[in-house]
């Protein structure tokens, strides 16, 4: 039984090959063999979201995926959003209102809540609400969470009003 | 010394700074246990028991020795021969007893989940794959699982040493109960039933140990709230020189109080460490953290009070219940929850008959232990359903019942009935807050409104108070070495910039960035020229670490001190540059500046750099003194805890049809004293309130007849989501403690003790019109409706 | 817990993964979005000796429309379905149900597929596909066999699906003009399985007087309930002919009562399964009068 495959994915925008087992997910793989540690393994089960990350542009559990399965894929991991600057606001705006404490669930809820902010319409508390509820905060409350997503994104709205030519 | 601050410079203590430690946490370029990889590290696993109460007649490693990658297997025994057990006994309390723990199983299991055999693999996949080729035979032996049944004189006992299944039982008695209840127009009385819990931490318990037979030294990675606890225990049990170990503490990932205990699997794994000499880890995964991470609540509550015809509370007592699994909690003991619920339940209100027992015993569970709040949430829902219940028996409205019941603020200090010492309560003053913020008046009208349209919409109200920062007349008797000191170290560096060692632990609260604004606001430097060192036993100033909402409270107190001294180190060398009196000069702008005009003097650098590499310039008999190390240790002579307070309101719907509960809004007024950063105690109260929801709400160790726990996993045990939580106003009084300089009492469990209360009074609200009451939290669908069945019937 | 030990073949063709299925028979997984599979995998709940994935493999996705039906591949995510302008238009008792489908990163990997062969009791999309009576295509080595949805779930976490086929496209019916539909679902957590859920699909006989109008179609189901989403044959056939009102919803809530076997588990008592079940009944009966005008 082979029990090891040879993959090549793109990682945070560069091409990485790896050997990998392949009863291993993609949680482990990110963490363990490639040190990046920012995506987080609450419950291996799908359910906490502290391993979300981002595959072929849509956020994904990375417990429930094989690392066999990103082959071929355009993964991206909280190191890598915050190195290109995506999500510089949103982290600002986490930040400033202490959304996070412990912050073992934030680069998971970051992940989750970049979908929110890229949008051309405002969204209502009770959708931010809705849309982040994948995602548990033990910690917070989730008031200070909703208020940083919600003053990002009207603050991405506010400017793309300001600049139309923008963006 | 003078501590008036320069009228040019605003006080940062008080101000809603953001958090430095958030912004490499928000990059997820946080370092957690996990995430660290040591040379040689072997990952290890557990063997735990299936059953809830077993001998272990034979354990059997041969097969699973020969499995791929596995390096060592250990039973209790082979760990025995280097650890000692602990033991969850209290000196001062002869009657409370205890059986010694090791950290695996040994001759019998006494819970579903209880460590048994460690497995040590090159990688934690191996290792699990071996977990079925080790062969357990046991005998199975009846299992004691109700609180009631383990007292029946045919329970089996879990221990049959200690004679008996009866941990502990404590007795309260003020004035004349029998008498006042004889003579009471009106007595209500109440059953409550509340369920098992977990904290759930995000970040699963996890421990690197790392031994070096060399050296003979021990360092461990632990996601821990006391690593000095932790550090004594190592060097106790494991028989380790205490300066050869080390315990160091990285970014934890949510604690509750869970990972303040001593736990069997994480000593094991650094008692394995000691028996390879190569690196450790063991990290829980989700389904054993269920079965392992210390459980909580599980009381039955028995109460009844006594009222005037004119609305007056005359007399209160509680009976307690609670289970508490097969042991006592080394060194924090499992009894205070039921303590707690004796001493605590409506120590808001002024009364003067009162009657309290606590019974507390065991059973074939996982273990209970100190979760956020302790028997505080499970006291301040018993008191204020039992004030509702009085309330509506003299037809008043509930908020004006407690302004009348209210500790009077003129009684200050006062000592309840039950036994506390308040030294100063703003009572009065949070709850006449709280109903201008919730516009109570009008939302009285409106619940009638709705009401009248067949919406059954509730208004709870819970007063709850805050034990704070156990002093050493409370931990020191019980001989449990339990430290409540707490210290600070400054380090004043050659540019001007500051180095602060807190014996304070993080897991988030931000107490590590209140230190910062201590310090800052006394040294007169930015929080960002400052940068907070904490969590490792081998640098930082002894201390106890983070339980019972002290961070802020004792080693703010220690900052403090600290500060006040370099400060007064760092002028005494400006004074002897500039010719003038230390007492001539303040600090401010990181700036060396007159006192009596602020005018600025010279930089904070320069005098750092002269009294670092210019010392030639200084008089001869003048030492710079730029590292200044000071403790705070709470006096003997004031009660052993600080006492904070506050209210919270709950506004929800329930459906009467569907048992579902629709959290409409939530408020809480809170006074923990002075407050150092508002947007931090902000979230601490919203964070409580949320774990408090969870727990009125959703969260519940479900467990069959047979003590196996039928709810260990994150899908089946519920937590909170955003979806269903409210927005949460929070608004603040501050009555700082007069036994500190500093002043504050602390936050950390404020939510979550008024929480279940305040959610139970507001269900009861919504079902009153309809006869129906909850009597058993969680309050799921099905409580509810059984509820509302009972009224048909 | 780590995955136990398994081989993996990401196939590329379906004949490829038919022939691997039936190599393997029992000892083989189909791992299509995996937001169950690789839970249960993590949990050693489930240990296979290779697991197939099917994720590769061309013409298995997408949701597309012919003159009667809508034809919805295995492999499409919940996030396809719920953003489907097709599914809006044409399958509307689906489109009230996604929302209720777990979360935005699950939705954006789980597939029908996989849901309808997890054949969870408590899921959305088995019910809807039992309300709508669905047929699913089965294929294996000696060919494609269609299965009504109705008789595909046979028990819990067990259907008709042979363990040398796989399920590779849902075929519903398109919603006619005027036909109704409701659905509801009781949990105490959004995105949470239900702990009783209702869906349900109706059509009227249009008489001139609202009064006279009447049901000439109805078909109810319930899940979180039984071992598998519960047709409520009898008392849809009760109920079939009559113009709703205060009286046939109370006689519907009794043969409801006589037709629901629930079982208990943490989130209720087999009767407590049973009065939400009949609360959620007369919600959906109240709303399709609204709907046809019998009932303000």
């Amino acid at each position: 039984m082979q029990n090891t495959r040879e993959i090549a994915f793109t990682l945070n925008g560069e091409e990485v090959s790896h050997r990998v087992p392949v009863r291993q997910h993609l949680a482990d793989f990110l963490r363990h063999e490639l040190g990046l540690t920012g995506t987080h393994i609450g419950c291996e089960q799908g359910v906490c979201g502290a391993c979300t990350i981002r595959v072929n542009g849509r956020s994904a559990r990375s417990c429930l995926m094989l690392a066999v399965q990103a082959d071929g894929c355009v993964v991206e991991t909280i190191e890598g959003i915050s190195q290109s600057g995506e999500i510089a606001d949103l982290q600002h705006e986490f930040i400033q209102r202490n959304a996070a404490q412990c912050a073992f669930c934030t680069p998971g809820m970051l992940m989750t809540a970049a979908d929110l902010i890229g949008g051309k319409e405002p969204v209502s508390r009770d959708a931010i609400r809705d849309h982040i509820s994948g995602n548990y905060c033990r910690c917070t409350g989730y008031h200070a969470i909703v208020d940083a997503i919600e003053s990002t994104l009207n603050k991405r709205l506010a400017s793309d009003k300001s600049n139309p030519h923008h963006g | 010394m003078d501590n008036q601050r320069p009228s040019d410079r605003e006080s940062i203590i008080g101000k809603s700074v953001p958090r430095s430690a958030l912004r490499q946490l928000v990059h997820g370029r946080g370092r957690y246990t996990d995430d660290i990889q040591l040379p040689r590290m072997l990952e290890l696993v557990f063997v735990r028991s299936p059953l809830a109460h077993a001998k272990i007649v034979n354990i059997n490693i041969d097969d699973a020795l020969r499995q791929p990658g596995i390096a060592h297997i250990f039973t209790g025994a082979d760990i025995a021969e280097i650890c000692k057990p602990w033991n969850g006994e209290a000196a001062h309390r002869p009657n409370l007893k205890s059986a010694p723990q090791y950290p695996l199983a040994m001759e019998q299991v006494t819970w579903q989940g209880e460590p048994i055999v460690a497995i040590l693999a090159e990688t934690r996949a191996q290792a699990e794959d071996a977990i079925d080729h080790v062969f357990i035979d046991f005998e199975e032996l009846p299992a004691v699982v109700d609180p009631h049944g383990a007292l029946e004189a045919s329970a089996p006992l879990i221990h049959p040493d200690l004679g008996t299944n009866l941990a502990d039982e404590q007795l309260i008695e003020a004035g004349s109960p029998d008498e006042a209840f004889n003579k009471a127009l009106h007595v209500v009385e109440a059953d409550f039933t509340f369920g098992r819990q977990t904290g759930v931490t995000l970040e699963p318990r996890s421990v690197i140990a790392d031994y070096n037979s060399g050296s003979r030294s021990l360092t461990v990675y632990q996601s821990h709230q006391s690593p000095f606890q932790m550090q004594d225990l190592y060097a106790q049990n494991l028989a380790i020189d205490e300066n050869n170990v080390r315990v160091i503490c990285p970014d934890v990932g949510g604690a509750f109080g869970v990972k303040l205990h001593i736990y069997g699997d994480e000593v094991a794994a650094v008692a394995s460490s000691v028996l390879t000499g190569r690196p450790v880890k063991f990290v829980a995964d989700r389904m054993e953290s269920f079965v392992s991470d210390t459980h909580a609540r599980d009381h039955r509550v028995k109460a009844r009070m006594a009222v005037s015809a004119n609305g007056r509370i005359q007399a209160f007592e509680v009976d307690d219940l609670s289970a508490v699994g097969p042991y006592g909690h080394a060194r924090r003991f499992s009894i205070v929850e039921g303590l707690q619920t004796i001493t605590s339940a409506a120590a808001p209100y002024k009364f003067k008959h009162y009657r309290g027992r606590t019974r507390i015993v065991y059973q074939n569970k996982n273990m209970i232990g100190m979760y956020r709040g302790v028997g505080l949430p499970i006291a301040c829902a018993v008191g204020e359903q039992m004030v509702d219940l009085a309330a509506a028996a003299v037809h008043m409205d509930p908020l004006e019942f407690r302004r009348q019941n209210y500790i009077d603020d003129d009684m200050y200090p006062h000592t309840t009935a039950t036994g506390i010492h308040f030294e100063q309560l703003s009572l009065h003053q949070c709850l006449t807050q709280l109903k201008a913020l919730m516009n109570y008046d009008e939302l009285r009208q409106e619940q009638q409104q709705q009401r009248e349209r067949g919406i059954y919409r509730g208004i709870g109200i819970a007063t709850f108070i805050e034990q704070t920062a156990y002093g050493s007349r409370y931990y020191g008797p019980t001989e449990a070495r339990v430290s409540v000191q707490e210290g600070c170290t400054l380090k004043l560096e050659p540019t001007g910039k500051v180095r602060c060692l807190t014996s304070a632990t993080e897991q988030g609260q931000g107490t590590t960035a209140g230190i910062a604004q201590i310090v800052a606001e006394e040294l007169g430097i930015g929080v960002d020229d400052i940068s907070v060192i904490h969590g490792d036993s081998g640098t930082t100033p002894y201390g106890g670490g983070s339980w019972a909402s002290r961070g802020a409270a004792m080693a703010g107190e220690a900052a403090l001190k600290a500060a006040r001294q370099l400060q007064s180190n760092i002028l005494e060398v400006a004074a002897a540059l500039l010719d003038l009196a230390p007492q001539e000069l303040t600090l401010s702008r990181s700036r060396i500046c007159l006192k009596h005009n602020g005018q600025s003097c010279m930089e904070l650098e320069e005098v750092a750099k002269i009294g670092h590499f210019r010392q030639d310039q200084l008089p001869a008999d003048l030492q710079p003194e730029f590292a200044v190390t000071r403790s705070h240790v709470p006096r003997n002579d004031v009660p052993p805890y600080y006492v904070a307070n506050g209210v919270q309101a709950s506004y929800l719907e329930v459906d009467t049809h569907t048992g579902i509960i629709r959290l409409l809004r939530h408020w809480a007024v809170d006074d923990c004293g002075r407050i150092l950063n508002p947007m931090i105690v902000d979230e601490q109260v919203r964070g409580g309130i949320v774990q408090g929801i969870g727990g009125a709400l959703l969260e519940k160790c479900h467990y069959d007849l047979q003590g196996q726990m039928l709810n260990a996993s994150m899908a089946d045990y519920l937590v909170p989501m955003a979806s269903e939580m409210p927005d949460i106003h929070v608004e603040h009084v501050e009555t700082p403690t007069r036994y500190t300089q500093l002043g504050a009492k602390g936050v950390g469990e404020a939510g979550t003790i008024g929480a279940i209360g305040v959610m139970w009074c507001a269900i009861n609200d919504a079902l009153r019109p309809l006869g129906a009451q909850v009597k058993e939290q969680p309050f799921t669908p099905e409580v509810i409706l059984d509820a509302l069945k009972q009224t048909h019937q | 817990m780590k995955a136990p030990l398994f081989d993996y073949v990401n196939a590329t063709s379906l004949d490829q993964a038919l022939g691997l299925l039936d190599q393997y028979g029992e000892e083989a997984r189909i791992i299509a979005g995996g937001q169950s599979l690789m839970a249960t995998l993590n949990m050693r709940l489930s240990q296979p000796q290779v697991l197939i994935d099917i994720n590769s493999i061309q013409g298995l996705s997408g949701v597309r429309e012919t003159r009667k039906d809508i034809r919805i591949g295995a492999l499409t995510r919940h996030m396809e379905l719920l953003e489907s302008d097709i599914v809006k238009e044409h399958l509307p008792l689906i489109a009230s149900a996604m929302p209720h489908v777990a979360h935005v990163a699950i939705r954006n990997r789980g597939t029908i597929g996989g849901s309808l062969s997890m054949a969870d009791p408590a899921a959305e999309l088995p019910a809807c596909c039992v309300a709508l009576d669905a047929t699913f295509e089965l294929s294996s080595r000696s060919g494609q066999r269609v299965v009504k949805a109705r008789d595909f779930f046979s028990g819990l976490y067990t259907t008709e699906r042979q363990d040398n086929e796989i399920l590779t496209q849902i075929t519903i019916p398109k919603c006619a003009p005027q036909q109704l539909h409701y659905f509801e679902e009781i949990n105490r957590r959004q995105g949470d399985f239900a702990i009783v859920g209702l869906a349900c699909t109706a059509a009227v006989k249009k008489g001139l007087m609202s009064s006279k109008r009447s049901l000439k179609a109805l078909d109810v189901v319930i899940f979180g309930c039984e071992d598998k989403p519960t047709r409520l044959a009898q008392t849809c056939l009760h109920l079939i002919g009559t113009s709703i009102d205060k009286n046939t919803i109370t006689a519907a809530k009794q043969k409801l009562e006589q037709e629901l076997n629930p079982t208990a588990n943490l989130e209720g008592r087999a009767d407590t399964k049973l009065h939400l079940a009949t609360v959620l009944l007369e919600r959906a009966l109240l709303s399709l009068a609204r709907d046809i005008g019998t009932i303000d």
